[in-house]
C-alpha cells in the first residue's frame, strides 16, 4: 500500500512498494500523460516533480516516496494547459510527435521553479531530455518566451 | 501551374450512394480512438465519431454548427501532415479554418467502401506529395456539393453562388447560408461531373503558416498515444523474442513465474517468442525478466560485427552479385587517362529507429472478429498483418489508428508488434490485451538501416575538372528483405542507388562525363528497414564527402567545384548558393569555425546546407550553425518544413555522432540509450532554414534533409582539422586537428 499526492489529490494504491512511480501513475492512477521511453532514467520522458523538483520517475521505487511529499505530473501542471511553457509550446507549435514533450515540459518547468531566468547553459544542464524528432530550438525559445511572459505577468 | 480540371470518377459516386459505412460501429467496442484531437481540444467529448453524421463526401463532414471535420488517411507522427492535407482539402473547400478539425478513418472503412481514401501508407515522403491532387479534389468536390444544395435551396443557378469561411453568397439577391445548414442537403446529391483545382497562385490557405491543429493536447497529456490506450478489462503484455535473428523459442518454465503478482497467463507467440500477460504491464515485465527461457539461436549465433564487415568489404572488389545503377561514359579509360586519380572507402553503420514510443499495439479477438488499435504509418498493412494473425477474413477485423510517438519509417512496412499482439490476444479471446515493448525489446528487434561499404575513385584533369567517377557500393539491399516484389528482373534494388539515379526524385546533382554507380549486394542477416531516409542517408555522404575530396585533390574551393558540375542542375545549384550566400562561403567565419557543404535531390526536393563547427585542440566537436535550403516545389505550411528541417538535424547528427548497432553472437548490442545515444539540446546548433518553393512540383519535407546534415558537418570537420572520417559513428573517431 503506497499513499501518494498527486496533483492535489490523495491517493491509496495497493501495489508493491519496489514499483517505479511511473507505473505506478501510468497503470494504478491512469495517469498516461508521464511516458515510458528508456526505464533507465536517461531520456527524461518520464520526469515529474517531487515537491517541485523534476525527477525521473521510470527509476524511482514508488515506496521511496516519503509521506507528504507531493508529486506533480504533466496533467496537474496547471489546470487549464495555461502555464506560460505550455502556453508558450502552443504559441510556437514545439512539439512534432509529443511524445517526449511532457517530459520536457516538466523539467522545463522545474527549472523554472528554482530558476525564473535561465541562461541558454542552464537549460542545456536542466532540459537534457531525448527527442528524437529534434524539437530543441523551438524548446529553447519556448522556454525563453515563457520567462518573458512571466516577466511580463509580474511586472504589468 | 494553371487551373487543374479533373474528372470526377466512379470513387466519389460511391461516396455519395455509400454514405458512411461505419464499419467500427458494428463492433463490440467500436472505440474510435483517438478521434479528434482537436475536437478534445475545443471541449468536447473524447469520441465524436463522425458516424451517423451525413458526409458531404468521404473527406468532408459537416456539423450543423459549420464545425468540418476533414477526414486523413495518412498517419501523423509528428511530421506535420495531418495539418498540412487538411490545409489542402481546406483550401479547395473554402471552409472556416478556425472550425476544422480531422479524424483517422479506418483502414477497414477503406477496404469496404472501394478505397475512397486511397493510400494509407505514411513513407517515403508521400502523405502530401502523394495525394495533393485527389485531397484537393475532394474539398473541391465538397464545395461544389454544398454550393448546389443551397443554389437548390433558393432555386437560383449554383453559379450565381460563391462560397468563403463555410459561407455561401447568393450575390444577386444578398442570400447567405452557412455550410452547416445545407450539409445535410448536400450529402444527398451527386457529385458534380468535373471540378478545376485553384491556381497555386489564387491559394490563400495552402503555404500559410498556420497552427498545427494537433499540439494542445501535446502540451498537457491529453494526448493518447497506443502506449497509453486504457480498455475497459484490458489486460497487459510483455514480451521476449529470441534476441537472434533467425532463432527460435525452443522451451520456457512458465510455472517459475506464475505465482508472481498480477501475472494471468503465459504464452508461447509465433515460432520465436513468449509473451506473459498480467493486470499491469510492470508486472508482466517483471515476471517476464524471472522467466527461465531456452532459445534455439539458428543459424546466425555466432555472426558478429568483424564477419559483417568482411562480407561488405569482399563486395567492394568482386564481380559477384554486381548491379549498375547509374552509367555513362567509360570510366575506365578516364581513370588511365586521368591526371591525378583520388580514391576512398566509406563505410556506414546499422542504426536503430529508436523511436520514443516503443511498439505497441492492443488487440482484441473473438472467432469472429479482431480488432487492433496501434501507432502505425500504414493502417492498411497492419490491417492486413491483424487479418493474418487472426486468421479472419479482413471484413472481419479493423484497425484504429492512434497518432504514433515517432515512425521514422518502423511503423511503415513492418507490423511485427501487430502481429504478436493479435497472436496473444487469441490466446486469450474477448479480453482486450496491450502489448507493450520494453526499450531493451524495441533496441535488439528493429528493422535496421542497413549496412554499406562505398569505394569511389575519382579522375581528375590537369586544370582539376571531374572526368570520371566510380562508386562502389557494397552491403545490404532493403528490398530484398522487404518488398522483393519491387526488386528489378534481374535481382537488383533500384533503392540503393537513391542519389545517384540518373534523374527522377532520387537523381545525382552533378553532371559527370564518365560515370560508373555499382551495387554488389551483400545481405547479412540482421534485418533491414526503411530508417527516415533510407539509403540516401549513406550515399550523400559517400557522394558529397568525396566530391569534397575531390575539391581538395584538385586544390578547388569545395563550391566552385561542385558548381563546374551542376549548370544542368540548376535546382540544386539553386539551394546550394542559397546556403553558402547565407552562410558567408568565402568570408572567414572567424573564432576557429570552419565550414563545410553538401547538396543532394532525393524525395522530389531539392536540399543544401552549410554546417559551421569547430573542434578543439582535444577533439571535441561543436556545431554552432547549420544553414539549410530547401526546394519541395510548393511549400504547404512552411513554419512546419523550417520544424522538420531542424529536427531532421537532430535524427542525421544523431546518427553521425552516435548512432551505429553493433553484432556479436548474432545479436544486436546496443539496448537503450546508454549505449546507443541520441544528441540533446546542448549540441543543438543554431539552423537557418531557407524555404524556397520554385513551383511547378511536389517534393517530399520528412526526410530530405536528413542527407545533407551527416556530409555537411564532416565537410567542415575537414575544413577544421585536416581529417577526413570515412566510418562511423563520430563517437569512435579521434578529431583532433592532424
Amino acid at each position: 500500500m503506497a499513499k501518494l499526492k498527486v496533483n492535489g489529490q490523495e491517493h491509496e494504491v495497493e501495489v508493491d512498494g519496489s514499483t517505479p512511480l511511473l507505473w505506478v501513475l501510468r497503470e494504478q492512477l491512469g495517469l498516461t500523460g508521464t511516458k515510458y521511453a528508456c526505464g533507465i532514467g536517461i531520456c527524461g520522458s518520464c520526469t515529474v516533480h517531487v515537491d517541485g523538483k523534476a525527477v525521473r520517475s521510470c527509476t524511482l521505487p514508488v515506496s521511496s516516496i516519503e509521506a507528504g511529499q507531493s508529486i506533480t505530473t504533466i496533467e496537474g501542471l496547471s489546470p487549464d494547459n495555461s502555464h506560460p511553457l505550455q502556453a508558450a509550446w502552443k504559441a510556437l507549435d514545439v512539439p512534432q510527435c509529443g511524445y517526449c514533450q511532457p517530459g520536457i515540459i516538466m523539467a522545463a518547468a522545474a527549472l523554472l521553479n528554482e530558476n525564473p531566468d535561465p541562461s541558454d547553459a542552464d537549460i542545456d544542464a536542466r532540459v537534457d531530455n531525448i527527442c528524437r524528432c529534434g524539437t530543441f530550438n523551438r524548446v529553447r525559445r519556448g522556454i525563453h518566451q515563457a520567462v518573458k511572459h512571466m516577466k511580463g505577468g509580474r511586472s504589468a | 501551374m494553371s487551373r487543374e480540371r479533373i474528372d470526377v470518377g466512379r470513387r466519389e459516386f460511391l461516396i455519395s450512394t455509400c454514405k458512411v459505412a461505419g464499419l467500427g460501429t458494428a463492433f463490440s467496442l467500436g472505440l474510435h480512438l483517438p478521434l479528434t484531437a482537436t475536437a478534445r481540444s475545443r471541449g468536447w467529448g473524447d469520441e465524436q465519431p463522425s458516424d451517423g453524421l451525413p458526409e458531404v463526401n468521404a473527406w468532408v463532414v459537416i456539423e450543423p454548427d459549420d464545425t468540418v471535420i476533414i477526414r486523413i488517411a495518412r498517419s501523423e507522427m509528428g511530421q506535420g501532415t495531418l495539418t498540412g492535407l487538411a490545409q489542402m482539402v481546406a483550401e479547395e473547400l473554402e471552409c472556416d479554418w478556425d472550425k476544422v478539425i480531422t479524424e483517422y478513418p479506418t483502414p477497414g472503412e477503406n477496404i469496404a467502401r472501394d478505397e475512397v481514401w486511397r493510400s494509407f501508407s505514411t513513407g517515403g515522403s508521400q502523405g502530401i506529395r502523394g495525394s495533393h491532387s485527389y485531397v484537393r479534389k475532394g474539398g473541391a468536390v465538397a464545395r461544389e456539393m454544398l454550393l448546389q444544395a443551397a443554389a437548390d435551396e433558393w432555386d437560383v443557378p449554383k453559379g450565381e453562388c460563391r462560397a468563403a469561411n463555410s459561407v455561401i453568397i447568393h450575390a444577386p439577391s444578398g442570400r447567405t447560408t452557412t455550410y452547416g445548414k445545407v450539409a445535410a442537403a448536400a450529402a444527398e446529391l451527386f457529385p458534380p461531373l468535373h471540378v478545376e483545382l485553384k491556381d497555386p497562385k489564387d491559394w490563400k490557405l495552402i503555404g500559410k503558416p498556420v497552427a498545427r491543429l494537433d499540439t494542445a493536447d501535446k502540451t498537457n497529456g491529453k494526448q493518447v498515444f497506443g502506449a497509453d490506450l486504457q480498455l475497459e478489462g484490458m489486460l497487459n503484455a510483455a514480451i521476449r523474442a529470441c534476441p537472434v535473428f533467425g532463432g527460435k523459442l525452443e522451451s520456457y518454465d512458465a510455472a517459475k513465474i506464475e505465482g508472481m503478482p498480477g501475472v494471468r497467463k503465459v504464452v508461447q507467440v509465433g515460432d520465436d517468442a513468449v509473451a506473459v500477460i498480467a493486470d499491469t504491464w510492470w508486472q508482466a515485465h517483471t515476471a517476464l525478466q524471472k522467466l527461465p527461457i531456452v532459445w534455439d539461436k539458428g543459424p546466425n549465433a555466432t555472426v558478429g560485427s568483424a564477419d559483417i564487415d568482411r562480407m561488405l568489404e569482399a563486395g567492394l572488389s568482386s564481380d559477384d552479385k554486381v548491379f549498375v545503377g547509374n552509367s555513362n561514359g567509360d570510366v575506365q579509360s578516364a581513370l588511365k587517362s586521368a591526371a591525378q586519380t583520388v580514391e576512398a572507402t566509406y563505410s556506414y553503420p546499422y542504426q536503430n529507429h529508436a523511436t520514443m514510443e516503443p511498439m505497441n499495439a492492443t488487440a482484441v479477438w473473438s472467432e469472429d472478429k479482431c480488432e487492433v488499435w496501434c501507432p502505425t504509418q500504414n493502417g492498411t498493412a497492419a490491417l492486413e498483418a491483424a487479418a493474418e494473425a487472426a486468421d479472419l477474413p479482413i471484413s472481419k477485423c479493423d484497425v484504429y489508428k492512434i497518432h504514433l510517438g515517432g515512425g521514422f519509417g518502423r511503423r511503415g512496412a513492418f507490423h511485427d508488434y501487430v502481429t504478436q499482439a493479435v497472436l496473444i490476444a487469441r490466446q486469450m479471446p474477448g479480453t482486450p490485451i496491450k502489448l507493450l515493448w520494453s526499450r531493451e525489446e524495441d533496441m535488439t528487434h528493429g528493422h535496421y538501416h542497413p549496412v554499406t561499404k562505398c569505394r569511389l575513385t575519382g579522375a581528375l584533369d590537369e586544370d582539376g575538372n571531374l572526368t570520371g567517377l566510380h562508386a562502389r557500393i557494397s552491403g545490404q539491399s532493403i528490398l530484398a528483405a522487404v518488398r522483393p516484389q519491387w526488386m528489378g528482373e534481374d535481382g537488383s534494388d533500384p533503392i540503393t542507388f537513391q542519389g545517384f539515379h540518373k534523374d527522377g526524385d532520387h537523381a545525382i546533382s552533378y553532371t559527370v562525363p564518365n560515370l560508373l554507380v555499382e551495387h554488389a549486394m551483400r545481405n547479412p542477416h540482421v534485418p533491414p528497414g526503411f530508417w527516415r531516409g533510407v539509403n540516401i542517408n549513406q550515399n550523400a555522404i559517400y557522394m558529397e564527402c568525396f566530391v569534397d575530396e575531390l575539391a581538395h585533390a584538385a586544390g578547388k574551393d569545395p563550391l566552385e567545384f561542385r558548381r563546374r558540375l551542376m549548370a544542368d542542375h540548376p535546382k540544386s545549384l539553386a539551394v546550394l548558393n542559397a546556403v553558402a550566400e547565407r552562410a558567408g562561403w568565402g568570408k572567414p567565419a572567424g573564432g576557429g569555425i570552419h565550414r563545410g557543404l553538401a547538396v543532394v535531390k532525393t524525395f522530389a526536393s531539392y536540399v543544401a546546407a552549410c554546417a559551421e563547427v569547430s573542434v578543439s585542440q582535444e577533439g571535441k566537436l561543436s556545431i554552432h550553425r547549420i544553414v539549410a535550403a530547401t526546394d519541395p516545389g510548393y511549400a504547404v505550411n512552411p513554419q512546419q518544413i523550417e520544424a522538420q528541417v531542424e529536427g531532421s538535424f537532430v535524427y542525421g547528427l544523431s546518427a553521425l555522432l552516435y548512432g551505429g548497432c553493433t553484432v556479436k553472437d548474432g545479436t544486436v548490442q546496443e539496448t537503450n540509450f546508454h549505449d546507443y545515444p541520441s544528441m540533446r539540446i546542448d549540441e543543438m546548433p543554431e539552423v537557418e532554414t531557407i524555404v524556397m518553393p520554385s513551383g511547378g512540383f511536389w517534393g517530399g519535407i520528412g526526410e530530405p534533409t536528413i542527407a545533407v546534415a551527416a556530409p555537411a558537418v564532416l565537410n567542415a570537420i575537414y575544413a577544421a582539422t585536416g581529417k577526413r572520417i570515412r566510418e562511423f559513428p563520430l563517437r569512435n573517431a579521434d578529431l583532433r586537428p592532424a
